[in-house]
């Protein structure tokens, strides 16, 4: 079986230039692949770089070198120095993101949060909206909120709507960066019940878990991250 | 022909002969090009701004000895603008002047076209204030000949929206906007919206002077001019429920008259040429019915 | 289509023996919103009237794929061309409602207008449509009939964006759209301009200094400092992963609330 991530020769380095020009190298020769069905943990030190290996899959980060290929629309696609559209198309059809941190927009409730990225595969309002409920539903948002902005949320909520949003597209690729690091053990759960189903069913999964618990539920897989070489205080 | 012994005369027409030619020059370009508004050298008349230059002007550069003048004012010949000017010409070109509509090679007006209809041959020379129908609605010049040169004229229905928006209907009672042959959109002067329907395919030439802003425009006989409007609130004349109280028309524009401190009121024919000749063949026909 | 929307190939504008802009070269593509931030002097509001033929570089050229007569140049189509375009399948937003207004005449008049130009003529009709337009900018509907004047900042703002988008034009340049507003008025201006991005498929290019409003409302992000383009790439990338001196140094100095 074809896996669903590709990557060889990853390099990156933050410069600093308010500092000098300071180069920190975080990810060198960076190669992984990711299969349907598998859950990849990043794991190693905290500033390891496991952030910024997730977020460089995802076209938030931008690397120097190497490459990342993904398959999308049944073809391989390289994300390193691609065209913007192009990652926007990716994002909008393949691949997920789970953030600990929801990025409010504002006016806008919590359903239609949720709902968006359907919406924007083509789906109905309606629809979208529907499957967002249940979504929340089974996350535990109580209804009440489901109309609000999330932006007076708990970071718990927040989270969970974060979550709601990346599970309702049914992405063949998934990237959580600690999906349960703001939720308490029930929540954490339902949740860790939500991705392993997700798993089960074929979508490739690269996670970071901080919680050894929550890791050995979902992982399949680990691969260890460290930083180049190793400076004190280096930031990924 | 000029008096060369007397340097104070005045050339035929008050105008020297460059300068009607100058103007004729201007008004072939109009003609040409019917409802564009053609600049000239406009001169200094005498009399000021707001009273006609633009009109004489025009009438000058085309009359000669062997036309015959009517000058009406609001429709009619007996004002003190309209004999001014009757005069005026009867004096610097040695020509027969007329109230009758149907005598006259040239009529120059203010502001009314008369009741009669107008045939070919004939030429009316209209009195303009404002050439330019987009002026109050976009008050550089420099914007006007563009919105012309590329036939942009939204912005005049858009007022012509506004309108209907404020009042109900397109309340504009004069000076009411018309697309000449399908291509230039023209102020027809302030004549009432009345009068817009008789300027479409008059047999007649129609000339426009406005002496102020020096512009001179024309449309052809047989040219069609159309009231601009809305396709559900379609251009549409005055009417009155009265009728001339002189000599009972119905159909040609009334003036309403205050006639004592009462508030009693008469309506007349503003067209006093027109309202004339009916009650002088009301007249006749009763003196021919008596003497039976 | 097959080609990009919109295409820059060196734009340079200079003013006297200083350089505005210098060599901007992008394509943007149908469904795209790309952001041009920088500060004053940066160079980007003359790039915005030289992308939409309100200036003519000096060097380089813009071309455009419209609707139905293939790819044009922008500065080569005569001046009649060109303004229909402007009328029909572009908007231009100006930060500045007045600017873009007719301040004299009613909403409806004003987002009636491209309809009347391009020959609508029923009146019923086309206040139907301002209605309906008003309606999906937030305006009340009996607000129909009253002047720009009588409106507040943010609803002239959506007055404005409403008589743009009534010809459904394929793209939208928009000059610091939000500038001068009040925060909340910001928001919702913002979150209504996301929705009809969204809802219309439209292209646009947004000029701003604000770098939140261009995380919120755009895909591409182009930076620009000294009239030139210092980095550009994805919104979420230039913004999170900056590459540039210059962009590091914006980035961090937005406040913290």
């Amino acid at each position: 079986m074809l896996p669903m991530i590709r990557v060889s020769g990853l390099h990156k380095s933050f410069v600093m230039h308010a500092q000098g020009d300071l180069a920190l190298p975080v990810l060198a020769n960076v190669a992984l692949s990711v299969h349907p069905g598998e859950c990849l943990a990043l794991v190693g030190p905290s500033g390891a770089g496991k952030s910024t290996l997730l977020r460089s899959l995802y076209g938030n980060y931008r690397p120097q070198s190497g490459s990342i290929q993904v398959r999308h629309r049944e073809d391989w696609v390289e994300l390193v120095a691609a065209e913007p559209r192009v990652v926007l198309d990716v994002r909008r059809h393949t691949m997920g993101f789970v953030s600990q941190f929801l990025r409010v927009i504002p006016r806008v409730g919590a359903v239609d949060v949720v709902a968006e990225p359907m919406v924007r595969l083509g789906a109905s309002l309606e629809e979208a909206r529907r499957k967002a409920e249940f979504l929340l539903g089974l996350l535990g948002i109580p209804e009440r909120l489901w109309q609000l902005p999330p932006a007076t949320f708990s970071g718990g909520e927040q989270q969970r709507v974060n979550i709601a949003r990346s599970l309702i597209a049914d992405y063949p690729i998934l990237l959580l960066d600690e999906p349960t690091a703001s939720l308490d053990q029930a929540n954490r759960d339902g949740v860790i019940d939500l991705i392993r189903q997700r798993r089960d069913s074929g979508t490739a999964i690269v996670g970071i878990f901080h919680d050894t618990a929550v890791r050995d539920a979902i992982a399949t897989r680990t691969h260890n991250v460290a930083l180049p070489s190793a400076s004190p205080g280096a930031t990924a | 022909m000029p008096d060369t012994h007397n340097a104070s005369a005045y050339n035929y027409a008050y105008l020297d002969e460059q300068t009607k030619r100058m103007i004729r020059r201007a008004i072939l370009k109009a003609v040409a090009v019917p409802g564009y508004q053609v600049p000239f050298g406009g001169r200094e008349m005498p009399l000021p701004y707001g009273w006609g230059t633009g009109g004489i002007q025009v009438t000058a550069a085309i009359i000669g000895r062997d036309d015959t003048l009517k000058v009406i004012d609001q429709g009619a010949d007996d004002t003190t603008n309209a004999v001014s000017i009757r005069r005026f010409f009867a004096r610097v070109a040695d020509v027969d002047t007329t109230t009758r509509t149907e005598e006259a090679t040239i009529i120059q007006t203010r502001h009314r076209v008369p009741e009669t209809p107008l045939e070919e041959g004939q030429i009316i020379v209209f009195q303009v204030p404002i050439p330019e129908p987009l002026r109050m609605l976009e008050p550089r010049e420099t914007e006007t000949r563009t919105l012309h040169a590329l036939s942009e004229y939204g912005v005049m229905q858009v007022s012509l929206y506004e309108s209907i928006a404020r009042h109900g209907r397109i309340s504009k009672a004069y000076n009411y906007p018309v697309l000449v042959n399908g291509r230039y959109m023209m102020s027809p002067s302030p004549i009432p919206k009345f009068d817009n329907p008789k300027l479409d395919r008059n047999p007649a030439l129609q000339l426009y002077g406005a002496g102020r802003e020096k512009r001179i425009y024309a449309v052809p006989p047989y040219t069609p001019v159309k009231s601009l409007d809305f396709d559900d609130h379609p251009f549409e004349i005055e009417k009155w429920e009265q009728c001339c109280a002189f000599c009972g028309s119905k159909s040609s524009f009334l003036d309403e008259m205050i006639v004592d401190d009462d508030g009693q009121r008469l309506f007349v024919c503003s067209d006093t040429d027109y309202c004339q000749e009916r009650q002088e063949e009301q007249r006749q026909a009763a003196n021919q019915e008596a003497a039976k | 289509m097959s080609g990009p929307l919109l295409s820059a190939r060196n734009v340079t504008k200079r003013f006297g023996s200083r350089v505005a802009c210098r060599g901007v070269s992008f394509d943007l593509w149908p469904g795209e919103v790309l952001g041009v931030v920088g500060e004053s002097g940066s160079g980007k509001t003359t790039l915005l009237n030289c992308l939409a033929g309100r200036m003519t570089p000096d060097d380089g050229s813009v071309t455009y794929e419209t609707a139905s007569a293939g790819v044009v140049d922008v500065h080569r189509l005569s001046e009649a061309r060109r303004r229909l375009l402007a009328r029909t399948e572009w908007g231009f937003v100006n930060q500045d409602a007045r600017e873009g207004l007719r301040m004299g005449v009613s909403a409806g008049a004003n987002i009636g207008e491209r309809l009347m130009a391009i020959g609508a003529r029923h009146y019923g009709n086309i206040r139907q449509t301002a209605s309906d337009w008003l309606e999906r900018v937030e305006i009340e509907a009996d607000r129909l009939d009253d002047r720009p004047a009588t409106y507040s900042g943010g609803m002239r703002q959506r007055l404005q964006i409403a008589r743009n988008l009534v010809s459904e034009p394929r793209l939208v340049f928009m000059d610091e759209p939000t500038g001068g507003l009040d925060v909340s008025v910001q928001a919702r201006l913002l979150d209504l301009l996301r929705g009809l991005v969204d809802r219309f498929h439209l292209s646009a290019v947004l000029v701003t200094h604000d770098l939140g409003v261009a995380r919120l409302l755009t895909h591409r992000l182009m930076v620009m400092q000294g009239g030139e383009v210092v980095e550009e790439g994805l919104t979420d990338q230039v913004l999170d992963d900056p590459q540039h001196a210059y962009t590091q140094m914006l980035v961090a100095s937005i406040l913290p609330v």
